[in-house]
């Protein structure tokens, strides 16, 4: 297959087993291991990433559907020199122990500011026309995407500062 | 995964005649499809993925809201129409799943999505949806989140999604198109099945028909309710569920449209509870009355001997909110 997608900027050729996750892709045929496979099945929230800007699960797509989209992934949204706000307030908050869902987090809550900023409601809005941003809201909104360290007080501190500063 | 071989439908008509092919299946957004592919749940020889066809608008006709078959479950929800008119199904979509699945899963890949039932997704169970005739392990096995309404001695099993309820509780119709029969409209309440002796059809969609769109009626007055109870406040499948669209007319019931989930095969809409509640004055009795008709011919086989309680009990509660009915 001679089509392409793009990640993190970077156009790739598509592979040419048409099984291939969108998830295995991305760590295995690219090298970007940020991106973590946790459960496989869409229950985790680990393989998060953001495909013209929508978070999904990477594991329950085949990298052959998003020819020509644009995926971005936990690499494409800071650096260790560079960090984008969360990641900076992921730090400060302490908001994980392992590590290992930190990056499908991070995806999931860098999304959520932006379906926030859309006023987008979720199943914790008490008014569907303007939800208003609570820890419930938040709680709800990132209930795909499981911490099995259980860091998910100081998850929610950070994506709460974060979302203040912006708001 | 088994090797299959990948194709993209051009245009609907493309789409309906290449999934008619022994052994082919359609794909939109593939969260359920690809999860049973990965368990050798199915097992298809050509995914035909319908995923880029112009199928994605929502869109303001006469007689109502036409939701385009690849409106993704996201889209629906947040459309300011939908929040406005049809809260109900706003809700619905909202109380289902994650954001990341919302955001993947479309309005017919999400009426076709297959039960959650734990002995059809483990290949070494026996199943008659999965494999015809090998049997039912959930009958007498762990069965919470199985049907009580409409079983057969083949198949407990029930229909996940909340979407649907809501969609039968507002009457929407589905539109297809292909197939020998022509383009054809069915209600939501009519395209899912019970499972009789075919367990494994769960809907009236035959070889070679697409979904192309689910139709909303024009808005009705009155409150709109969807109130799921899991066992998780957030990403569980409906223990039990109830879609209501109730209006009040000078104290007494006006409408009473009805729609459940987690109960049976299919999104179930029992026309007997309108017939009685509409042109009553609410009451605790009046309701109790609804429960023991919805639940009349109730059956438990296996560990979900707790739903005909907690049916009733749900089902009370959302008529008392509805009413606003004091107790």
């Amino acid at each position: 297959m001679s089509e392409t997608i793009t990640v993190n900027g970077v156009s790739q050729p598509l592979p040419d087993d048409v099984r291939v996750s969108l998830l295995d892709f991305l760590r295995q045929h690219l090298g970007l291991t940020g991106t973590k496979k946790g459960c496989d099945h869409g229950q985790c929230g680990a393989c998060t990433v953001l495909v013209d800007g929508f978070r999904i699960n990477s594991c329950l797509t085949l990298a052959a559907m998003h020819a020509d989209q644009e995926v971005t992934t936990i690499e494409g949204l800071g650096t260790p020199e560079d960090p984008s706000a969360l990641q900076r307030a992921f730090v400060e908050h302490d908001a994980f122990q392992c590590g290992y869902c930190t990056p499908g987090q991070i995806c999931s809550a860098t999304a959520l500011l932006e379906e926030i900023r859309s006023e987008w409601p979720s199943d914790a809005s008490d008014d569907l026309a303007a939800p208003t941003l609570t820890d419930e809201e938040i709680r709800e909104r990132m209930s795909g995407n499981l911490c099995r360290c259980g860091a998910y007080a100081n998850i929610l501190a950070a994506i709460r500062q974060v979302a203040e500063e912006d708001a | 995964m088994r090797p299959f071989d990948y194709i993209r439908a051009t245009d609907p008509t493309d789409a309906a005649e290449r999934t008619s092919a022994p052994g082919a299946m359609a794909i939109a957004g593939g969260t359920n499809l690809i999860d049973l592919m990965k368990l050798q749940v199915e097992t298809p020889d050509t995914l035909v993925d319908v995923g880029r066809l112009d199928m994605g608008s929502i869109e303001e006709a006469g007689d109502g809201l036409r939701i385009g078959a690849l409106v993704t479950n996201t889209a629906t929800a947040v459309h300011p129409k939908v929040r406005a008119d049809y809260p109900v199904l706003a809700r619905a979509i909202l109380a289902g799943a994650t954001q990341q699945l919302r955001n993947k899963a479309t309005t017919a890949g999400n009426l076709c999505q297959r039960t959650r039932c734990t002995y059809f997704t483990n290949i070494d169970q026996p199943c008659n949806k999965r494999a015809p005739g090998s049997g039912c392990g959930a009958m007498g096995g762990v069965a919470r989140l199985h049907a009580i309404l409409g079983t057969s001695d083949q198949c407990i099993a029930t229909y996940p999604g909340d979407m649907a309820v809501a969609m039968a509780a507002l009457d929407a119709h589905v539109h297809i198109q292909g197939g020998r029969g022509g383009d054809r409209q069915v209600p939501v309440r009519e395209f899912h099945r019970l499972p009789g002796e075919t367990p494994w059809q769960d809907n009236v969609l035959e070889s070679g028909e697409i979904i192309t769109a689910v139709t909303l009626p024009l808005p009705v007055k009155g409150k709109q309710i969807y109130r799921k109870v899991r066992e998780r406040s957030s990403y569980a499948f409906a223990l039990v569920s109830i879609a209501a669209i109730v209006a009040m007319d000078g104290g007494r019931i006006a409408r009473a449209d009805l729609a459940f989930g987690g109960l049976a095969h299919k999104p179930w809409h029992d026309p007997r509870l309108a017939d009685l509640l509409v042109g009553e004055a609410p009451s605790p009795a009046l309701f109790e009355k609804a429960a023991d008709v919805l639940l009349d011919e109730a059956d438990a086989r296996g560990g979900s001997e707790f739903k005909i309680p907690l049916a009733r009990r749900t089902l009370t509660a959302v008529l008392t909110e509805a009413t606003e009915t004091r107790t």
